[in-house]
């Protein structure tokens, strides 16, 4: 048995250690660890419940947005507030786009780069993908950091600025949108489009959305004219059986996102073999194998409590364990799309499911999916009708924001005393993916993904540990926050 | 070739992603222009693992050169002194024993961001990880490196300040350093690079018009001037947020919300709530700092009096209901 420390991981948000037992060419157990504590529940204490806009977003500069839809969401529920139709739109688009933004630099900047290294040179694809992804140099680069910042531009519409935007309100945005400014969010979004189905896809949107089975997609992959990255990367997929690699548990959550008029765009639900109801009182924080110290070992974010201990023999990472009915739970948007009922999703998951294929493959169909919507979203705005109503009087109470960030479901427990913060709890999605331990040993989706990935003679960092961790693109700096 | 260093400590990520924003030309077109040569981003390099700590052991023993440490987020010193609440991954090392070795090692120290200058967000509250700035703590000189240090270069550490800051910020600032231009006398007293400290956000700001007679905005989404009331500093903030723009044509005040102040130490705890104007007999506090007081009261309570009815309408809606007048170019005869 041979141990090993992967670290410091990079292309990946934030500080993350991994260690490694490894035998027989395989890893046998993995342990994850978060090795960045800041304490952003004890920041918050004592403060105003509205300074959390402020605040939370400021937990991660590449999920902002979706900290602070997930703060003004704690705080509207709190109130019982509304929003209006307006509102809610461009409180859509601009999740959205830092959403897409998110999955498009993780698929371009974060994963492929990894299939560029040295050690694939005798590969049939390999020319091909160094010279397109290599870090930093590829022709994808040079391509994909002016689209991402065009893209970005719907921000300085919208939200001011990202990231870090004080625009997203419990009662509704702060930006009225004028009509000049809403066709340009058009034209940014119709750029964009023409981008993905020019480079990324080689295909309309509407083609990949409605792709609906694996051997639909295979076909299309085998028929469909031209060249596009979603090719080269189902080429690679289909050589290094990604399909294999990196497989986690049985049980996937979604909050659900992108509400209008009371409906979810993205279906909210815990999927299990088969679809179920979320029940957000079955979810607790363990910190039996954290550094961190608590009045039980396991607690419901409700009654959550923060308080770094370094004297915990068990614990090995800054992460708690967030469990559902005390489970490991994956989320991401291999899980969204599962819980959405997306057709080529069910069909992924029959055929293998959660791997490191499937997580990169329901990424890039709901990049396809979510850039039509936002178009008509962004038609749909209406200038001369309200954006925001009212922000309420804060009272004491509780309130729980729960969305979806690019990287699976973000949650907010806020409680408010004497018009202060008494307790804000965070459950990040990487809190999720990439918890440690429990009290039943029961180890996080990453530390079970990670068993049994190969490890070549004398690779001090297994390439193949590298595509499992980063297809689950996580963000360490929310992690633990 | 000017080898640059790019490390995370505490903080959000977040300056990368500003950074990332960069534009006309974008980032790695400008790196290449100024002769930058990315010795390692945790963000965007190839190299991870036993590859990453080979090229920072490298600089550490002085193998491979380094003229620009680019730091982002705070330094964690946390708990007692220990720097146990951020390990470099991999290392075994805090990453505040990080920075004060490879601090030595660099020709030139960036603080990319309000926390990496200041301490910022993450030494806010009860400051429960002990963070600091490099070379402040909070408004107090100081800091992980101490008032007197200098770089070989006989500068301080130079804070590109801003939660986030604008790309254009970092990038000039590495230009001007590539270029070997700056100077300690282009540094304001904060150590902010003068050409965009000497700024006021306020400057460019499309509610001046409103500002000018004291047109209010009375909720978040109206048009009005947010200084009366939503708690807006841009009048002594430091940046060319307004005559710069953000994410194409963005700022916080075009979208609709109150400058905080994120450019100066100790934004993170104004001692009053972010978004309401903390007042006095029904009169802000805190108003423009280069102004007599009695003539701002005299000088505001004369514009309110005289504000058109164009202003006063639309300063508190959230469309135009008071479009300008139409004036004929050529008087009549």
């Amino acid at each position: 048995m041979t141990r090993l420390v992967v670290g410091p991981f990079n292309r990946v948000e934030g500080d993350l250690e991994v260690k490694l037992d490894i035998e027989d060419q395989q890893v046998q157990s993995a342990w994850v660890n978060c090795t960045l504590y800041r304490g952003f529940e004890q920041i918050l204490k004592g403060k105003r419940p509205e300074d959390s806009l402020v605040y939370t977003p400021r937990i991660c500069g590449i999920c902002s947005v979706s900290q602070s839809v997930a703060a003004s969401r704690a705080l509207a529920d709190l109130q019982g507030l509304e929003m209006p139709v307006n509102g809610q739109r461009v409180t859509n688009l601009v999740l959205a786009n830092e959403n897409m933004a998110d999955h498009f630099s993780h698929f371009y900047l974060f994963f492929m780069p990894d299939f560029a290294r040295a050690l694939y040179k005798d590969r049939p694809w390999f020319e091909r993908v160094e010279r397109r992804f290599k870090a930093v140099t590829g022709t994808a680069t040079s391509q994909i950091i002016p689209a991402r910042v065009e893209f970005m531009h719907l921000m300085g519409t919208l939200a001011g600025k990202w990231p870090h935007t004080l625009t997203l309100q419990p009662g509704g945005v702060s930006k009225a949108v004028q009509s000049q400014e809403r066709l340009r969010v058009l034209a940014v979004l119709r750029g964009f489009r023409a981008f993905l189905e020019r480079v990324t896809f080689g295909d309309t949107l509407e083609a990949i959305a409605e792709l609906d089975s694996l051997d639909a997609l295979k076909r299309w992959a085998a028929t469909h004219q031209g060249d596009s990255d979603l090719k080269l990367f189902l080429e690679i997929s289909e050589d290094l059986a990604l399909d294999q690699l990196g497989q986690a548990g049985n049980l996937f959550m979604s909050y659900g996102n992108y509400p209008l008029e009371g409906e979810d765009f993205l279906k909210r639900g815990v999927w299990n073999g088969q679809l179920q109801a979320l029940d957000l009182s079955k979810i607790s924080e363990d910190i039996s194998h954290s550094w961190m110290s608590q009045s039980e070992t396991r607690l419901s974010p409700g009654v959550g409590e923060t308080q770094p201990d370094m004297s915990n023999k068990q614990g090995y990472s800054w992460c708690k364990a967030p469990r559902l009915d005390q489970q490991m739970v994956e989320v991401g948007a291999f899980s969204r799309q599962l819980i959405d009922g997306h057709p080529l999703a069910l069909s992924l998951y029959q055929d293998s499911r959660s791997n490191v294929r499937n997580r990169v493959l329901m990424r890039l169909l709901e990049l396809a999916r979510v850039t039509i919507v936002m178009e008509q979203w962004a038609r749909d705005i209406t200038p001369g009708e309200a954006f925001f109503l009212d922000n309420g009087r804060l009272e004491d109470g509780i309130g729980i924001g729960t969305i979806e960030a690019a990287r699976g479901s973000l949650g907010h427990w806020l409680s408010v005393k004497d018009g202060k913060i008494d307790n804000y709890q965070i459950v990040a999605p990487t809190t999720w993916n990439f918890s440690p331990r429990d009290a039943t040993e029961q180890p996080g989706a990453l530390e079970l993904a990670l068993q049994g990935t190969p490890v070549r003679d004398g690779e001090k960092d297994p390439v193949a540990v590298q595509h499992v961790v980063r297809s689950f693109d996580p963000c360490m700096v929310c992690t633990v926050h | 070739m000017i080898n640059l260093l790019w490390l995370q400590s505490g903080g959000c990520g977040g300056c990368t992603m500003s950074l990332l924003n960069a534009e006309s030309p974008d980032l790695f077109k400008t790196f290449e222009g100024a002769g930058i040569n990315l010795l390692w981003h945790p963000s965007i390099s190839e190299a991870t693992g036993s590859e990453a700590r080979e090229i920072i052991d490298a600089i550490d023993c002085g193998i491979i050169r380094l003229d620009i440490l680019c730091v982002e987020g705070s330094v964690i010193r946390g708990p007692n002194g220990t720097g146990a609440f951020h390990m470099l991954s991999g290392t075994g090392r805090s990453m505040m024993e990080w920075l004060e070795r490879l601090s030595l090692r660099a020709r030139y120290v960036v603080a990319v961001g309000s926390c990496a200058a200041y301490g910022g967000i993450t030494s806010g509250g009860s400051n429960p990880t002990d963070a600091c700035g490099l070379q402040f703590d909070g408004e107090q000189k100081g800091g992980l490196l101490g008032n007197t240090f200098r770089t070989d270069k006989q500068l301080p550490v130079i804070n590109v300040s801003g939660c986030p800051p604008h790309p254009n910020w970092v990038t000039e600032t590495l230009m001007s350093l590539a270029f070997a231009e700056m100077t300690p006398e282009q540094l304001d007293s904060l150590g902010r690079p003068r050409m965009f400290s000497d700024h006021l956000v306020h400057h460019g700001c499309p509610r001046n018009e409103f500002y000018e007679y004291k047109a209010s905005s009375q909720k978040p989404s109206d048009f009005g001037c947010m200084m009366e009331n939503m708690g807006c500093i841009g009048t002594q903030a430091h940046g060319d947020c307004n005559t710069r723009l953000w994410n194409g044509e963005g700022s916080c005040t075009r979208g609709g919300f109150a400058c905080i102040n994120c450019t100066a130490p100790e934004f993170e705890e104004p001692g009053h709530s972010f978004v309401q104007t903390p007042k006095l007999a029904g009169i802000p506090v805190g108003l423009p700092t280069d102004m007599p007081k009695a003539w701002f009261v005299a000088l505001s309570s004369l514009s309110k009096a005289a504000t058109p009815v164009r202003l006063r309408e639309n300063a508190v809606s959230d469309h135009i209901k008071v479009p300008p007048k139409i004036h004929p170019v050529k008087k009549k005869r």
